[in-house]
């Protein structure tokens, strides 16, 4: 059995706590540079806040009743290893998805107590850190984000929801789910779905899955048998596009070289960035992880991701390879042969939107436009003489960028001079 | 040949390792080291003081009305949040919306918030809406200016 462990409103979450008087308020998280919102309490959704919806364009009299936060990178990332901590009490076998959702393996685990299992951890999560999540199961990776769904939205289910491959419920749920919102199903392939008859996630399951190949892609395959309930899809090949990007890959054999490990980091972050620059978004922080092989206890372990800002959103290779680059160095154990590393580009803005009221003031427009034309080279060259023509060395130092951030709440957990304060009255 | 093998468990490898310190020396034949008695390993005072460290926050008391239980303004609390509560825990407890620190005790034969200062009133715990947000297990009282703030 598969879980995916989801945070709620992780960012918002966070912020609430350490501010129990947040509770029932319409609270949200600001990009870096406070631009737009990223992160959004259920009560401000109810008060028609989109995701991405710039700071200063909001209604003043949505402003006037809710709580906008900065981002506080130091907090988020600091709360997401906790998580991830208890996590690990229950299973070894844990795969960071992102920064609020992880992927668990519950292989050999006895299915009749695995619901009862994740409810215990639900409820451990909530009460070492206060963050609320969400637990979707079943034997697929695309099947348990659909429990997931379902676990967040049905208040019955209490936070954790199983969906067996074979059995009525599922049967339903995949019916009444339209094809578009199956993992890693776009809107544009949902559009030529269509035109063939597929509407619910229910009709993809059911159609060829070889003739899906032949029209699509192996990935549209692997979703077919991923809705059967077939375990098929690798991470690494997983990215929901405009949310986030990942790119990860396992080594062929464990390595515990700092400069190998050096080296895959820089080319996963490069990749990622143009990634991002094909897709048109700036990314406001990215993680870095590393991670052993769980399945050869007998070795020393360690799993630890780190979640860093980007000093302004940005596609710049320059800058995420050199920010990925001294998040590894602040993870990597000396010693330790991991079995795999890899870096999420993640809070995506769109570039469109952002880069004149954003960036206006952090960076020329000559030097702008530099950047641009550099990383559009970059990419001519990459693609017209094949990927990795040009890589870029180590990154280089660049303190000069300093991140507008009015409204960040305290680094609760990460300064001594910032902690929560309880007041003795 | 066979061998056959039980299955136990699953070697650990989540919790910290025990450090013992190392009582004994070699055994050597020969005239012994006097100083083999005295190897010890370094004290660690934060794994001493924290046993859950991933679910073990600080916090800074402002005010005074935990003085009689030794807790004074700018002290720093280490403040466990995978404990279950026992009665007679200093907790963290979230009232109206505001982080304070309270004592589980009684009072008037009903269970109630403790102050460690008389000049604060028990609040009694029915029909009241109070959330615990963790167990304070140490105090760290500075008691030369300027040292460890």
């Amino acid at each position: 059995m598969i879980a995916l462990a989801d945070c709620n409103a992780f960012y918002v979450s966070c912020e609430k706590a350490f501010r129990p008087d947040l509770d029932g308020r319409p609270v949200g998280v600001l990009t870096n540079n406070d631009g737009c919102v990223i992160a959004r309490s259920p009560e401000l959704k109810a008060l028609g806040v989109a995701m991405g919806a710039p700071a200063h364009m909001l209604d003043p009299h949505i402003t006037r009743q809710c709580v906008l936060f900065s981002s506080n990178y130091a907090l988020y990332g600091d709360m997401s290893r906790r998580v991830t901590a208890v996590y690990h009490q229950y299973t070894p076998d844990v795969s960071v998805y992102s920064i609020d959702e992880s992927f668990l393996g519950f292989d050999g685990f006895p299915g009749e107590r695995l619901e009862d299992h994740c409810q215990a951890m639900r409820l451990r999560v909530r009460q070492e850190t206060g963050i609320p999540i969400s637990i979707g199961l079943s034997t697929s990776k695309t099947l348990a984000k659909i429990a997931n769904h379902l676990a967040k939205k049905e208040a019955a289910c209490e936070g954790v929801a199983l969906l067996p491959p074979e059995s009525d419920t599922t049967r339903r749920v995949l019916e009444r789910l339209p094809v578009t919102e199956v993992w890693g199903v776009a809107r544009r392939t949902g559009l030529r779905l269509a035109d063939m008859g597929i509407h619910t996630a229910w009709q993809l399951r059911v159609a060829d899955p070889r003739q899906l190949r032949r029209l699509f892609s192996v990935v549209m395959e692997r979703t077919v048998w991923e809705l059967r309930g077939q375990d098929c899809i690798e991470l690494d090949d997983m990215s929901v596009p405009k949310r986030q990007i990942m790119t990860s890959r396992s080594f062929g054999r464990l390595t515990g070289d700092r400069q190998e490990l050096h080296e895959a980091i820089r080319h996963h972050a490069s990749c990622g960035a143009e990634k991002l620059r094909k897709q048109q978004s700036l990314a406001c922080a990215l993680v870095v992880f590393v991670k052993t092989n769980p399945f050869r206890p007998e070795l020393p372990q360690h799993h630890e991701s780190l979640l860093l800002a980007l000093p302004r959103p940005t596609d710049d290779s320059r800058l995420i390879v050199h920010t990925a680059s001294r998040g590894l160095d602040r993870i990597h154990r000396a010693g330790v042969a991991y079995q795999k590393c890899g870096v999420m580009l993640t809070d995506l803005v769109d570039r469109n939107h952002e880069q004149f009221d954003i960036l206006a003031d952090q960076q020329s427009n000559a030097e702008r436009e530099r950047s641009e034309r550099l990383m559009a080279t970059l990419d001519k060259l990459n693609r017209e003489l094949g990927a990795g023509t040009v890589k870029l060395g180590g990154g280089r130092e660049n303190a000069a960028w300093h991140l507008r951030c009015a409204y960040r709440s305290p680094r609760y957990t990460t300064r001594w001079e910032e902690l929560p304060v309880v007041k003795m009255r | 040949m066979t061998i056959a093998i039980d299955i136990i468990g699953r070697v650990d490898e989540l919790s910290r390792p025990m450090l013992l310190p190392l009582a004994a020396g070699e055994v050597r034949a020969g005239f012994p080291s006097p100083a083999e008695d005295y190897i010890e390993r370094d004290l660690d005072l934060v794994a001493h003081l924290v046993q859950h460290p991933s679910a073990t926050y600080y916090a800074r008391a402002k005010g005074d009305s935990m003085v009689h239980f030794g807790i004074y303004d700018d002290d720093l609390l280490i403040v466990d949040r995978a404990l279950d509560v026992r009665p007679g825990d200093i907790l963290i407890v979230a009232v109206d919306g505001e982080l304070t620190c309270k004592q589980l005790g009684m009072a008037n034969g009903c269970k109630a918030l403790i102050s460690g200062n008389a000049a604060y009133a028990p609040i009694l715990l029915s029909g009241c809406d109070v959330t615990v947000w963790g167990v304070v297990t140490h105090n760290v009282h500075a008691l030369r200016r300027g040292v460890g703030r």
